[in-house]
């Protein structure tokens, strides 16, 4: 979707302004809601790509006057009442009122250790060969999708060339809505910034995105 | 606010902040359903503080400095040797690992939420995941640079890495002159953060 997410080459918000020394926390609440965001998806109901859709639909004035854990935290009430684990009147509360679908999974303490090392991978076999090889001119497509995808808007309908094939993934596209995982093949896809940015880009610069399959066509 | 929550740890909060109530209003719901293990979370958040951060990355890159067979291995098969010094798991399972050079500089970003190497970086800085970095370091990284205190040569190409898919990127930056024959362990000390980011250089030899 052509949401508040999609920031590249956006302009007017200012400094990067880089903290010294910076904590991995600002707050104790920033550590809970790191926590009940990765046992919350442990339960299996839903995977990252719609989690990050669901971050990404926060109207953009909310998202862009949000810290990252606040985005993760609404966007975690979202799943939840969406897969019915919670109701928008126990938020109001902030206690349970009534008995609901049993989890497929629940963290436990002693298991997170092995779980946080095996991690998830979304790598998966394609049938089909890859279509592109290292060199290749391709065109991104233009498209604008309401739903979630990960092609960037500064990055559609734009000529590159194949820096490398890499392997069958999970396709965000229809993952995030339930609909597969369709895995395709992904190529890492270079372009000039002239091509992106116009002719005053800096010519010095390369950027490269990583591409989908169907987001692609020969050019 | 909720008054059968018992974690003591976290009373010193203030308890009027919107996000604290609402973060404990989720945990408390969620651990009264039986949904979560709110001891798991602790686990989650001491693995995070004080195991897996960016001191991984910089012996992996300590390592490719002083060891061409694995320099290579990293170049090739990143998940792989970054795997063989035990640094494997959640966001960390497709690893690609780019070669800084005196050619071309690499830095790495999403544009399009937060994707970050925790495998070997760990958590990332508030900057990362911020609209002024997000926004800029695809169309003005020297612009980027010079916040972070870099001035490359400007005839140094600069390549900008989105992570738009699950491959997960570790920038291996030069090594520092003046460091021949040292030991990985003191090397390592000069690899920040940042420049395993491509938002710094590794810090020069004293």
């Amino acid at each position: 979707m052509n949401g508040p997410q999609d920031l590249g080459g956006q302009m007017g918000f200012g400094p990067i302004g880089p903290e010294k020394d910076e904590p991995y926390f600002h707050a104790e609440w920033e550590k809970r809601a790191l926590g009940v965001t990765l046992c919350a998806g442990a339960m299996g109901h839903w995977n990252i790509d719609e989690s990050r859709h669901a971050r990404e639909s926060l109207h953009p004035a909310d998202y862009y006057s949000s810290s990252y854990y606040e985005i993760w935290t609404k966007a975690l009430e979202t799943l939840l009442k969406r897969h019915g684990f919670v109701t928008q009147d126990e938020l109001l509360v902030g206690k349970s009122l009534v008995g609901n679908t049993r989890p497929k999974r629940v963290l436990q303490a002693e298991d997170v250790p092995a779980v946080l090392a095996r991690g998830g991978s979304c790598n998966r076999p394609v049938n089909t060969a890859a279509r592109f090889k290292a060199g290749d001119r391709v065109r991104t497509k233009n498209f604008n999708p309401e739903g979630h995808t990960r092609l960037p808007r500064y990055a559609r309908d734009k000529i590159g060339v194949i820096d490398a094939v890499r392997e069958g993934f999970v396709f965000p596209d229809t993952n995030a809505h339930g609909r597969g995982e369709h895995p395709q093949w992904v190529y890492t896809v270079v372009f000039d910034s002239r091509e992106i940015w116009g002719e005053e880009a800096d010519p010095t610069l390369t950027v490269s995105i990583d591409a989908w399959e169907s987001y692609l066509e020969p050019a | 606010m909720s008054h059968d929550h018992d974690h003591d740890d976290h009373h010193h909060d203030n308890e009027l902040d919107p996000m604290a109530a609402r973060v404990r209003a989720l945990e408390t719901i969620l651990t009264q359903k039986g949904l979560i293990d709110p001891a798991a979370i602790d686990v989650i958040v001491d693995t995070y503080e004080t195991k897996v951060g960016p001191r991984n990355g910089a012996s992996v890159v300590a390592k490719a400095w002083t060891d061409p067979e694995f320099a290579d291995w990293l170049k090739r098969d990143a998940t792989a040797a970054i795997a063989s010094l035990g640094f494997t798991g959640r966001q960390g399972e497709h690893m690609q690992a780019v070669f800084n050079t005196t050619d071309q500089h690499n830095m790495v970003v999403c544009t399009l939420c937060s994707c970050y190497p925790w495998s070997v970086l760990g958590l990332p800085p508030v900057w990362y995941k911020s609209p002024p970095y997000r926004s800029r370091a695809v169309i003005d990284p020297r612009g980027v640079l010079a916040e972070f205190g870099v001035t490359l040569p400007s005839e140094t190409k600069i390549r900008v890495w989105d992570s738009t898919a699950e491959l997960r990127y570790l920038v291996v930056p030069m090594r520092p002159a003046g460091t021949e024959g040292w030991s990985e362990e003191d090397l390592a000390d000069l690899v920040t953060r940042d420049s395993m980011i491509g938002t710094g250089l590794a810090k020069e030899a004293p």
